[in-house]
C-alpha cells in the first residue's frame, strides 16, 4: 500500500480545503449551542464569544425542560425510527434483489410502480391514509407510524440498492448455486453482505427524514404516549415563540440527539463501507 | 377503490365506539385542540384546575398545535374522525367552512349565548346570523406600544393623536438616534398587514361602515380611502431598522423589547409576553386619527372561540365545558390569565394588567372594527387576506406602489366576488 | 466474510453486466416471497392513499357536495391567470432551485468523497461526520438557525463580514426578491451536500486497487486518475445522486415553509411546487383548503417528476456503462 505519491504539499491543501468545508457545516451547529447557554443580553449583546461567568445562565433549557418529558419523547422516536429502517431496509433489499436478480414478466412494470412512490409526496394522501390508521386503530400507536415511513422510505431503498445490486458478481451466485445454495440463501448469505455499504447508505438516508418528521406525528399520533421529539421541539420554535433561550435551548435538545445517534451509527456506516470495498 | 370500503369501515367503528360508550356526563375526558401553544401553561395551571374544581368527574386535556399547522392539522383530523371533543375556532370562514361540513355543531341552544351581542357572534355564525357555531372566548385590539424612556428621551410629551404628530415624533426619534423608530419588518409579511395596513386603516375607511360598504359594493379597494393608508404605509419604510426587509416578527419583537425601539405596532397579544421581557416602562396609543378632531376606530378584532365536534362521545360534557365558557366566571379568568386577550362578553370585566387597561380604554373613545379582509371577501381565489399580506409588504418594500397594490387587489376581488347590486 | 469478498473481487474485471440477467428457471415462488412484503405496505399505505387524492383532481366540490368536473380544473390551472401565474412562477423558481443544486451540491459532493477517499488520510472520520451533519438536521432546526445567522437584529454575519472589513457587502439576503431564492437554494446545499458525498465516497471505495494500481503503472496519478480513471466507474452512482436531487427538488417544500412561511416571500419570489401545492391543498390563515385544486397541482408535479425519471432511467440510465467487479 506504498502507491501513495502525492506531495506533503498537496496533502497540506486537501487538508486546509477540506478543514475549510469543516468549519462551514459546524459554525452555525456550535453557534446554536454555545448561545443556548447564554443569559438574554449576552446573546443579543455578543453572539460571537463563549459564555463566561457573567454571561453563563442555562434559564433556556429550564424553561424547555420544564415543559415535557423529554426523554419519553426521545424513547419514541427511537422506537419509530429503529423499527422503520429495520423494515425498509429488509423489505426494501428483498425486493431490490428479486427486480435485479430475476427476469419475469412483470419486471419492469413493477419497478416503475415502486418508482411513483418518489415521485408523490406521500403527504398528499394524509387524510386516505389517517382514515386508513383510524379503521385498523393504529392511531396514536408506534406502528401506525413505522408503516408509514416504511412505504415512505421504500421507493428510494429499493431505487439504491438495486442499483448496487447490479453491481454484484453474477459469477459468485451462480457459484452459489451450483454448489447447490437456495435462492433464499444466496440472497441473505452472498448478497446482503456484498451490498453492506449501500445497505448503511440506505439506512442512513432512510432516518433523516424519519427522526426529523413533523407532519405525520402530529395527524397520526399527536397523542402524549407516543409523541416524538421533533413533535414536541416543535412547540417551542413554532411561530409566535420569542424567547430565544427556550429555542435555542430546544434546538440544542433536538441537535444532540441526533448527533449521538449518527457518531454510534457512523462507525457502523464506515465499517459497512470499508468492508465492501476490502482493501 | 377499496378506499371507500375502509371508509364504510372506519364509520362504523367509530359508529360502534359511539354505541358502546354511552355519554356518560361523568367521568368523561374532553380533548381540546388549539391554535395557542403558548397559553399550554395558563391553562395547565389555571384555567383546567378552575373548570375542574367546578365540574367534577370531567377533565381536560389541552392538546395545541403551533398555529402555523393547526388549520392543516385539525381538517385532516376532523376527516378522519380523530380530531378531539372541543375545537378552537378560527373566525369566520375556515369555521363556517368546517360548519357546513357538519364537522361543527350549533350553540344556540347552549346556556349563556345571550352573554354576547351581535358583533361577537358574527364572528362565528351563519351569513344570516341565525345559527352560531362556536362560542366566542377573546378579541384582540390593535395600536402601538411605545418605550416610555425613549420618549422621554427625545422629549415627545405626550402620545401622537394624529398622523402628522406621529410622523414629526418618528422624526424626532430618529434624529436623536438612539432608538430605532419603528420596530417592524415584512419577510413575514402578516405583520405589514394585520399591525400595520389593517391598524391604521379603519381611520380612513371608517371602520365597519367602509368595510359593509367594501362587501356591499358600494365601494372598490382603489377609492382613496383604501389606497390612503398603504400611502401611510410606504411612508413607514425610513423609519425601521436596517435590513427590515429580512427582518422576522420574532426579531421585531426582540428589537423593541430589549430597548433598541421606540414604538413598536402591535397586536393586544403581546402584552404578557413583553412585560416578562422587558425592563423599561411602556405605554400604549390607539392609530393615529388623518387630521385632529376626525373619528377613530380601532381594530378590535374577533379572534379565538370554542366550538363542539359533532363526533364527540363526551356531548354531554362538552356542553357544560361550552356553557363554562360563556359564562362571566370564564371571561374574568380568561381575560386575566391572559392580559391582551379580551372577553367579548357584553358585560365589562375589569382588566388588572395596567397596559392590556390602556389598550381596553381605546374601547371607550373609538369604535370597534375588524378587519376588513375576514369577512366573506378572502372566500375566492386569490384570497384577498393572503393578497392583503404580500401587497402591504410590497408596499412597505417599495416594490408596488400604493396605487399599485389597491390596484392588484381590486383586480384579484373583482375576478371572483360580484355583490349583488 | 473476507473470503466472499475476494470472490467477488477474483471476478474478471471490468465486465459489462447484462442488465437484469439471471437464469432462475425452477421455481419462480421465491420471487413473489421477495416482492410481497415491499409492495404490500407499499401499495396499501402509499400508492392506495395517494391515488384516492390524486382522483380529486376530476372533482369539485360546491357546498359540501362532490362533482365530478373531468379536467375542468387542470383547464383552470392553466388557463386561467390567478392560476396559472403562479404555476408557472413556481416552475420557474423550482427550475432555479434545481439548477444551483446541480452546478453546486453535486460537484462539491463528489470533490468532498474524492478528497476522503484519498488513501491514508488522517481525520477522515472526523470530516465526514462533520460534513454529514447537515443533513442530519430537521428544517426545523437547519431553517431556524440560518435564519439567525443571517437576521439583520442579532448581527452575526454583519459582524463578520466587518471583522473582515466587508461590511458593506450584508444585504438582507432573504428579505429581497433578488437573492431570498438563491439564499434558500444554498442553505439547501449547505444542508444536503452530504449525501451525495456519501453515495460518491461509497462508491469511490468500492474502485479494486488493482484499478488504480494499474493506472499508476501507467504513471496516471492525481487529478488526472481521478478524471480518466475514477470517474467514469462512479458516473452511475453521479446519476443517481442528480436524479435523487431532481425528485428530491421538485417535491421540496418543509424548507421555504420553515423560513419564508407558506405565502413564500417576498412577493411569492421563492414559491416552489411544494409550497404553491401545500398552500392550495391545505390553504393557509383565511384561504380555505382546496384538495381539488391541490391534486391538480400534485398531478402535474407527478407528471413532470414522471418525466424527468423517466429521460433518466430510459435515455440515460440504459446508456450508461456499468462495471461488476
Amino acid at each position: 500500500m506504498d502507491r501513495s505519491r502525492s506531495s506533503p504539499l498537496g496533502r497540506g491543501l486537501v487538508h486546509v480545503a477540506l478543514l475549510a468545508y469543516t468549519a462551514l457545516c459546524l459554525a452555525p451547529v456550535l453557534l446554536v449551542v454555545v448561545n443556548s447557554f447564554k443569559s438574554r443580553r449576552a446573546i443579543f449583546a455578543a453572539p460571537l464569544t463563549w459564555p463566561d461567568a457573567s454571561s453563563f445562565d442555562l434559564v433556556g433549557y429550564r424553561t424547555v425542560l420544564g415543559q415535557g418529558v423529554f426523554l419519553n419523547y426521545f424513547i419514541n422516536s427511537m422506537i419509530v425510527t429503529v423499527g422503520s429502517i429495520a423494515a425498509v431496509l429488509l423489505f426494501g433489499a428483498m425486493a431490490a434483489f428479486a427486480l435485479s436478480e430475476y427476469r419475469f414478466r412483470l419486471n419492469t412494470a413493477l419497478g416503475l410502480f415502486l418508482a411513483l412512490g418518489i415521485m408523490v409526496p406521500i403527504r398528499l394522501g394524509t387524510v386516505s391514509i389517517l382514515q386508513m390508521m383510524v379503521a385498523a386503530r393504529l392511531v396514536d400507536t408506534h406502528l401506525g407510524l413505522i408503516l408509514i415511513y416504511t412505504a415512505q422510505g421504500l421507493p428510494v431503498a429499493v431505487f439504491i440498492l438495486s442499483e448496487f445490486m447490479q453491481g454484484v458478481s453474477k459469477d459468485l451466485k451462480d457459484a452459489g448455486r451450483i454448489d447447490g445454495l437456495g435462492e433464499y440463501t444466496i440472497f441473505f448469505r452472498l448478497v446482503l453482505p456484498l451490498v453492506r455499504p449501500a445497505l448503511a447508505t440506505v439506512a442512513v438516508f432512510t432516518m433523516v427524514p424519519i427522526w426529523n418528521d413533523l407532519w405525520f406525528p402530529l395527524i397520526v399520533a399527536p397523542g402524549e404516549a407516543t409523541r416524538t421529539v421533533t413533535l414536541g421541539a416543535q412547540s417551542f420554535i413554532g411561530q409566535f415563540v420569542t424567547n430565544w433561550n427556550a429555542v435555542l435551548a430546544a434546538l440544542t435538545l433536538a441537535i444532540l440527539p441526533v448527533l449521538a445517534l449518527y457518531l454510534a451509527f457512523s462507525r457502523q456506516l464506515i465499517r459497512g463501507i470499508t468492508a465492501g470495498a476490502v482493501k | 377503490m377499496s378506499m371507500k370500503a375502509v371508509t364504510s369501515w372506519a364509520l362504523a367503528g367509530v359508529a360502534l365506539a359511539a354505541v358502546a360508550l354511552p355519554a356518560r356526563a361523568a367521568d368523561a375526558t374532553l380533548t381540546i385542540e388549539s391554535w395557542r401553544n403558548d397559553d399550554l401553561p395558563i391553562w395547565q395551571e389555571k384555567i383546567v384546575p378552575a373548570f375542574e374544581k367546578s365540574h367534577p368527574g370531567i377533565k381536560l386535556n389541552f392538546q395545541p398545535t403551533a398555529p402555523k399547522e393547526y388549520n392543516a392539522a385539525l381538517n385532516s383530523k376532523l376527516d378522519a374522525g380523530t380530531a378531539g371533543d372541543i375545537i378552537a375556532c378560527r373566525p369566520f370562514d375556515a369555521s363556517l367552512d368546517l360548519f357546513k361540513k357538519k364537522e361543527l355543531t350549533s350553540v344556540n341552544d347552549i346556556p349563556g349565548m345571550n352573554n354576547f351581542g351581535p358583533v361577537a357572534k358574527a364572528g362565528w355564525s351563519t351569513d344570516d346570523g341565525a345559527t352560531t357555531f362556536c362560542v366566542p372566548v377573546a378579541a384582540v385590539l390593535h395600536g402601538f406600544i411605545y418605550n416610555k424612556d425613549a420618549f422621554k428621551k427625545v422629549g415627545i410629551a405626550t402620545p401622537p393623536a394624529t398622523a402628522d404628530e406621529f410622523f414629526a415624533d418618528l422624526d424626532k426619534i430618529k434624529k436623536d438616534g438612539t432608538y430605532v423608530p419603528l420596530a417592524m419588518g415584512t419577510p413575514d409579511q402578516w405583520e405589514a398587514a394585520t399591525m400595520g395596513y389593517q391598524v391604521i386603516g379603519p381611520n380612513y375607511w371608517h371602520g365597519e361602515d367602509g368595510r359593509k360598504a367594501l362587501i356591499a359594493g358600494k365601494e372598490k379597494l382603489t377609492d382613496p380611502e383604501w389606497v390612503e393608508p398603504f400611502r401611510q404605509l410606504a411612508r413607514w419604510a425610513p423609519y425601521m431598522g436596517d435590513g427590515f426587509k429580512a427582518q422576522s416578527y420574532p426579531d421585531s419583537q426582540n428589537m423593541f423589547t430589549l430597548g433598541r425601539a421606540a414604538i413598536y405596532p402591535a397586536g393586544s397579544w403581546e402584552i404578557a409576553q413583553f412585560e416578562s421581557q422587558a425592563q423599561f416602562p411602556m405605554g400604549a396609543f390607539p392609530a393615529p386619527v388623518p387630521k385632529a378632531g376626525d373619528p377613530c376606530y380601532l381594530s378590535d378584532h374577533v379572534d379565538i372561540a370554542f366550538g363542539m365536534n359533532p363526533k364527540t362521545k363526551s356531548p354531554e360534557a362538552a356542553k357544560a365545558f361550552l356553557t363554562w365558557v360563556a359564562s362571566p366566571d370564564f371571561a374574568k379568568l380568561y381575560s386575566n390569565a391572559l392580559p391582551g386577550f379580551f372577553s367579548l362578553q357584553t358585560q365589562p370585566i375589569d382588566v388588572e394588567n395596567p397596559l392590556a387597561k390602556e389598550f381596553v380604554s381605546f374601547r371607550k373613545d373609538c369604535k370597534s372594527t375588524i378587519r376588513s379582509t375576514y369577512q366573506i371577501l378572502s372566500r375566492g381565489t386569490p384570497n384577498l387576506e393572503n393578497e392583503t399580506w404580500v401587497e402591504s409588504a410590497n408596499v412597505i418594500n417599495g416594490t408596488d406602489t400604493p396605487e399599485q397594490a389597491a390596484a392588484k387587489l381590486q383586480k384579484g376581488l373583482d375576478s371572483w366576488y360580484h355583490p349583488a347590486k | 466474510m473476507t473470503d466472499v469478498d475476494h470472490l467477488a473481487l477474483d471476478a474478471p474485471l471490468p465486465a459489462l453486466a447484462a442488465p437484469g440477467a439471471a437464469p432462475a428457471r425452477r421455481h419462480r415462488l421465491h420471487i413473489a416471497v421477495f416482492l410481497a412484503p415491499a409492495l404490500l405496505v407499499y401499495t396499501a399505505v402509499m400508492i392506495v392513499p395517494l391515488f384516492d387524492t390524486l382522483r380529486l383532481a376530476l372533482y369539485t366540490r360546491v357546498d359540501g357536495v362532490s362533482a365530478f368536473v373531468g379536467l375542468a380544473n387542470f383547464r383552470a390551472l392553466f388557463g386561467e391567470p390567478r392560476w396559472s401565474e403562479h404555476l408557472w412562477s413556481a416552475l420557474g423558481n423550482n427550475l432555479v432551485f434545481f439548477l444551483i443544486h446541480m452546478l453546486l451540491q453535486n460537484p462539491i459532493g463528489v470533490a468532498l468523497a474524492a478528497m476522503l477517499s484519498l488513501p491514508r488520510l488522517r481525520g477522515g472520520a472526523f470530516y465526514r461526520t462533520a460534513f454529514f451533519l447537515p443533513t442530519m438536521l430537521s428544517f426545523v432546526i437547519v431553517g431556524f438557525t440560518w435564519k439567525l445567522i443571517l437576521s439583520p437584529i442579532w448581527g452575526v454575519t454583519p459582524m463578520l463580514l466587518g471583522a473582515v472589513g466587508l461590511k458593506g457587502w450584508f444585504h438582507p439576503w432573504l428579505g429581497q426578491e433578488s437573492s431570498a431564492l438563491i439564499t434558500l437554494a444554498l442553505i439547501s446545499v449547505w444542508q444536503y451536500v452530504g449525501i451525495p458525498m456519501m453515495l460518491i465516497y461509497a462508491a469511490l471505495l468500492g474502485i479494486p486497487d488493482e484499478v488504480v494500481e494499474a493506472a499508476e503503472l501507467d504513471g496516471i496519478t492525481g487529478f488526472s486518475q481521478f478524471l480518466k480513471i475514477k470517474l467514469p466507474l462512479i458516473w452511475p452512482t453521479i446519476g443517481i445522486c442528480s436524479i435523487l436531487t431532481f425528485v428530491g427538488n421538485f417535491n421540496a417544500f418543509d424548507l421555504i415553509y420553515t423560513v419564508q412561511g407558506a405565502l413564500a416571500g417576498p412577493n411569492f419570489s421563492t414559491d416552489i411546487l411544494g409550497t404553491f401545492l401545500f398552500r392550495t391543498f391545505f390553504g393557509n390563515q383565511l384561504q380555505l383548503g382546496d384538495p381539488n385544486m391541490g391534486a391538480a397541482i400534485a398531478t402535474v408535479m407527478f407528471a413532470i417528476i414522471l418525466v424527468g425519471v423517466s429521460v433518466y432511467l430510459f435515455g440515460i440510465q440504459r446508456r450508461m456503462r456499468r462495471y461488476q467487479f
